[in-house]
């Protein structure tokens, strides 16, 4: 069904000729909105819910005294916050590092053995699925990341610097594509990320479906295939300088409303 | 067993739109993996709706319906606390109930 | 609490003499400290080595949301420029029906490629420009290269009047920082992402006559 709706839009688009460039941008965006109804993303809330609920690993407990920065257990409005400082670990961290140190303290899980499983394998799936429904507690809330502790002010520089870092074999840098406005590569538009883009897009959009290849992206999996892409090495699982990242796009969005988890061609 | 459809059931004036959300990897049996091999056909074949018990809709799929397929229907004359139960069975002869109270 | 902020005094200390415990470090300390968090946050996958983070003197002027003093982007022009390698017995041109597939493909040089070869990568060029009109796939992070060897007045490619042109383009292709210090493209020969015989194919696909690019 999705796939005929697809192929009858792409034959709309390549229909007219210099016309093409609105009418081929408005086809799309009607595919969008079409796939807003029914986000495949649901499915994950629902298992990520239950994650959440349930008690698993050697300690046989569940995730419900996790402190995702507003205190054990508090899930509304947190995702709105990430990343930011938290004591007990002295550091900055997003959502899916917060989540490895709740899996490893409570649970008993090993943290360092997620961190290097594959994206889509084992353990990174429930991670994945966790991020998606901790982010649905927070949908249509306004990001208001912390700045108040210097560790997240350094972060949000380093951050930053990590944005504007040029190098591998392409000299590409995040903000190669992103640090303009209204630029597009090949047809997906780019959002501005050295500001706030908007409700609902940039760092506002993610965790969210891939409807091109069936997978739930959560925001570490799209900065990953985004250094692919820019041909740089592989970036460590909640590494530095992917929170860092986080910490700058985060703070940049200040003021614009979260639609995560969302849907995507 | 696979995982659990999310049904939906909203009931407005005389019927009630049903959203179905089904987990389902649906492989056409067209792809190859990277060795070469055919990634064998694995889809749903029969979807299946009823009201109350009494069935309200019944369909035949194929290989072209996409991954986690959505589907939505309307129900003539489904009412708030009345039962949808959507079914499913794929070529493997896997199936998969699920049921809402319309709301 | 109090063990996480006196670690941030201890760093901050050196760059930040006068102000207070809860102050961010310097900007050159935070440079410092940016470069370290790439280094030791990535690592080797494929053909993707953590030496790609390597910066030469373009790569880090140019990582900074204002752009570089006007002497050092100079320098790195210069640089840039000595680089060029001419083709072989000057042959600039190849076919454009190969040029139009290069620039069609976005293959190449990412940890899931199997090979650094030349020869398995495309020239990424839709991605951001927009070459032959009937292709309405393209990108705006580059200008429009549609009708580029027509606006520039080229009628043929013998014509030695557009030896210019055709020096630039090549030159461009081979290292674009030649002409602008910090431009997004990639250096397609002085990094031998494409080949002499591939840019080859894409000198055609712009400045032959016969391409659609010029219709």
């Amino acid at each position: 069904m999705n796939r005929t709706i697809l192929v009858g839009m792409a034959a709309l688009a390549l229909g007219a000729g210099a016309q093409a460039q609105k009418s081929a941008a408005d086809g799309i965006a009607e595919y969008r909105r079409m796939l807003e109804d029914g986000n495949p993303a649901e499915l994950f809330e629902a298992k990520g819910e239950e994650l959440w609920k349930q008690p698993r690993g050697p300690k046989g407990a569940s995730l419900e005294r996790c402190d995702l920065g507003l205190g054990p257990g508090v899930v509304k409005g947190a995702f709105v916050t990430l990343p930011r400082h938290f004591a007990d670990t002295a550091r900055v961290q997003d959502l899916e590092s917060r989540l490895l140190t709740c899996m490893e303290v409570l649970q008993g899980l090993n943290a360092a053995g997620i961190a290097s499983t594959p994206f889509g394998r084992g353990e990174q799936n429930n991670l994945t699925a966790l991020a998606t429904w901790i982010a649905a507690q927070s949908r249509g809330m306004k990001f208001e990341l912390p700045q108040a502790h210097p560790e997240e002010r350094k972060s949000y520089e380093i951050g930053k610097r990590a944005f504007f870092f040029r190098g591998g074999s392409h000299d590409f840098s995040c903000a190669s594509c992103h640090g303009e406005e209204g630029k597009r590569i090949r047809m997906q538009e780019l959002p501005n990320l050295t500001k706030n883009p908007g409700d609902g897009v940039g760092f506002a959009a993610w965790p969210a479906y891939r409807v091109s290849n069936g997978q739930m992206w959560s925001m570490q999996l799209r900065l990953n295939d985004c250094f692919r892409q820019q041909r740089f090495p592989y970036p460590g699982f909640g590494s530095e300088a992917t929170i860092a990242l986080g910490t700058y796009m985060g703070v940049n969005a200040k003021g614009a409303q979260s639609i995560a988890p969302a849907i995507k061609r | 067993m696979a995982d659990p459809m999310r049904i939906r059931a909203q009931a407005a004036g005389d019927k009630a739109t049903v959203r179905v959300l089904m987990s389902h990897e649906m492989e056409t049996g067209q792809r190859k993996d990277s060795a070469g091999k055919v990634i064998p056909a694995w889809f749903i074949q029969e979807v299946s709706a009823s009201h109350n018990g009494k069935p309200v809709l019944s369909a035949q799929w194929g290989p072209s319906v996409a991954k986690n397929p959505f589907l939505q229907f309307n129900v003539k004359g489904a009412k708030a606390g009345d039962k949808i139960a959507v079914s499913w069975t794929d070529n493997r002869g896997d199936k998969r109930t699920d049921e809402a109270t319309v709301s | 609490m109090h063990k996480i902020l006196l670690t941030s005094c201890t760093a901050a200390a050196a760059a930040a003499l006068a102000a207070g415990c809860a102050s961010t470090p310097a900007p050159a300390e935070l440079d410092a400290l940016a470069r370290q968090v790439m280094k030791s946050s990535f690592r080797d996958e494929g053909i993707a080595k953590i030496d790609r983070l390597d910066q030469d003197l373009g790569q880090a002027a140019c990582s900074s949301d204002q752009p570089p003093a006007p002497a050092l982007a100079q320098q790195i022009e210069t640089q840039a420029l000595a680089t060029l390698k001419w083709p072989a017995g000057g042959q600039y041109f190849g076919d454009w029906r190969e040029g139009e597939k290069l620039a069609q493909s976005g293959r190449g040089m990412t940890w899931s490629d199997a090979s650094a070869a030349p020869k398995d990568n495309g020239g990424n060029c839709y991605n951001c420009h927009q070459i032959d009109q009937a292709e309405i796939s393209f990108g705006t992070i580059g200008p429009s290269l549609w009708h580029y060897g027509r606006t520039r007045g080229v009628k043929s490619l013998a014509d030695p009047a557009a030896a210019p042109i055709v020096q630039y383009t090549w030159g461009k292709l081979w290292n674009s920082k030649a002409y602008a210090a910090c431009s997004n493209m990639p250096r397609f020969g002085h990094k031998q992402l494409l080949d002499e015989t591939q840019i080859r194919h894409l000198m055609s696909l712009l400045l032959d006559p016969a391409s659609p690019v010029n219709q």
